[in-house]
């Protein structure tokens, strides 16, 4: 057990950094926990920030995290950065110059959007990541008769196509250099589904073309296509993927290509006292092929807090193996996932339904299922979940 | 212990049924229901499915 004078320090205040500090006391943690974030607000709910913020249906409070009662003693240093480290010498460095040391020490920095690095003005252009991102957007959003461009086709940049149109904007059009929305983690039979489903709901699309910069003086009139078009726009959000907030880590030998590269146990750098944790964590699944990736789905703060925790606090837990799972809800339907839909796309499938209704289809590798995804209503994500049990029990899969 | 689900924040996700089977189901279609005085023997269990609820709609109480 730790001396009463130990500390950890998670670099990190939203969800993984609470998720990390509440399994460090029920791994049996009773030395101190310092969390340091940037945000000035307690931990709170991110998937809600595209849609029922943007809605205007969630304030603040329905958002915040409700931490349990057994981390109510640690200290929580809000409106501070984590700039730079030494872990040979167990120190950090916070943004006002000043250094914790540490015992154990958790990266939980997470991710910041990627901006689009191209000519034109910046107001208007927006990005959806925290509470301060959403409310910005929604206050342009809801001006009458906005014309909104999203760029980028993804997970954020659909709900948010979604929410435009359900907010009554004049015109809402989705850019992207890929011919479908969403292809890459649902592929072509479920990303055609996904693009007649937002048309037939308003949603207007520019695909297959990248954006080569933006029209206006002070502010953003329209977005240039690659072809010279130019798309009219009030508002622009940029969806386009982000980035890892690894700088701090820097100087200390480790992998930080895309995220922290971690072990099978979430161990950085082969240190026992430093742990990644959540979507900046870089780990090798143990389910899978072995290849570190990094995971921004909304279950991996907390199984990999779950995991890092009793590593941290010096277990040695059978090496770390989650189920993949994520939702999106756009519209009045919901996509569902289970498993590893991206390593069985040469070989996939309808389960159940009809691509034109409700669906569930089924990512296959060597014949045998490794993900499924279904996409409309309760009934449809229900079938998804009975495939879940199935997808635990197998066996690893080796490349 | 009590179980507390804020039936207007649940969206019928099913998470916390994976983490605790034995006080939440989902009916036939697909709706939440649960037991709401379960056995304090399943506080890790019902602990588990507040933190996976998407919505964070459970609420615990002892």
């Amino acid at each position: 057990m730790a001396p009463t004078s130990a500390r950890v320090v998670v670099a990190g205040a939203s969800m993984a950094g609470l998720r990390a500090a509440e399994q460090l006391r029920a791994a049996g943690w009773t030395g101190a926990i310092t969390l340091v974030g940037d945000e000035p607000h307690m931990p709170y709910n991110r998937p809600p920030l595209s849609k029922e913020v943007l809605a205007g249906k969630a304030p603040f409070e329905s958002l915040a995290f409700r931490p349990r009662a057994s981390v109510a003693d640690v200290e929580w240093r809000l409106g501070t950065r984590v700039v730079a480290s030494r872990l040979a010498e167990r120190t950090v460095v916070l943004d006002d110059g000043s250094e914790l040391s540490y015992d154990g020490l958790v990266a939980a920095t997470g991710m910041r959007p990627r901006r689009l690095r191209c000519p034109g003005p910046l107001a208007g252009r927006h990005t959806v990541r925290t509470l301060a991102d959403a409310q910005g957007l929604r206050a342009e959003l809801t001006r009458p008769g906005a014309r909104v461009v999203v760029v980028g086709a993804g997970f954020i940049g659909c709900e948010v196509a979604a929410t435009a149109v359900g907010l009554g904007a004049a015109e809402v059009t989705v850019v992207d250099p890929l011919p479908l929305p969403m292809v890459g983690p649902l592929g072509e039979l479920l990303g055609r589904a996904l693009l007649a489903r937002h048309k037939e709901r308003g949603v207007r699309f520019a695909l297959g073309t990248g954006v080569a910069g933006f029209a206006g003086e002070d502010r953003v009139t329209g977005v240039i296509l690659d072809d010279g078009t130019v798309l009219p726009a009030d508002v622009v959000v940029e969806s386009v993927g982000s980035l890892a907030n690894t700088e701090w880590l820097g100087g200390n030998g480790l992998d930080l290509t895309d995220g922290v590269l971690t072990d099978e146990q979430l161990r950085v750098g082969g240190r026992p006292d430093v742990v990644a944790v959540g979507d900046v964590a870089r780990f090798p699944n143990a389910r899978y092929d072995g290849v570190p990736r990094r995971v921004e789905h909304w279950c991996i703060p907390t199984d990999t807090a779950k995991h890092a925790a009793k590593v941290l606090t010096g277990a040695e837990p059978a090496p770390f193996a989650p189920l993949p799972t994520f939702w999106s809800d756009q519209h009045d339907f919901r996509l569902q996932s289970f498993g590893a839909p991206a390593l069985g796309m040469d070989d996939v499938r309808v389960l159940e339904g009809d691509p034109a209704g409700d669906v569930l289809v089924g990512y296959h590798h060597d014949d045998r299922l490794v993900g499924v995804v279904a996409l409309g209503g309760p009934a449809i994500a229900s079938a998804a979940a009975r495939h879940r049990a199935d997808l635990l029990k197998q066996p690893a899969l080796t490349a | 212990m009590k179980v507390v689900v804020d039936m207007n924040k649940c969206q019928d996700h099913g998470q916390c049924v994976f983490a605790a089977p034995e006080v939440f189901q989902l009916d036939a279609n697909g709706r939440l229901a649960y037991v709401s005085d379960p056995d304090d023997a399943l506080l890790d269990e019902v602990e588990e499915a507040a933190d996976v609820c998407p919505l964070q709609a459970i609420r615990i109480e002892a």
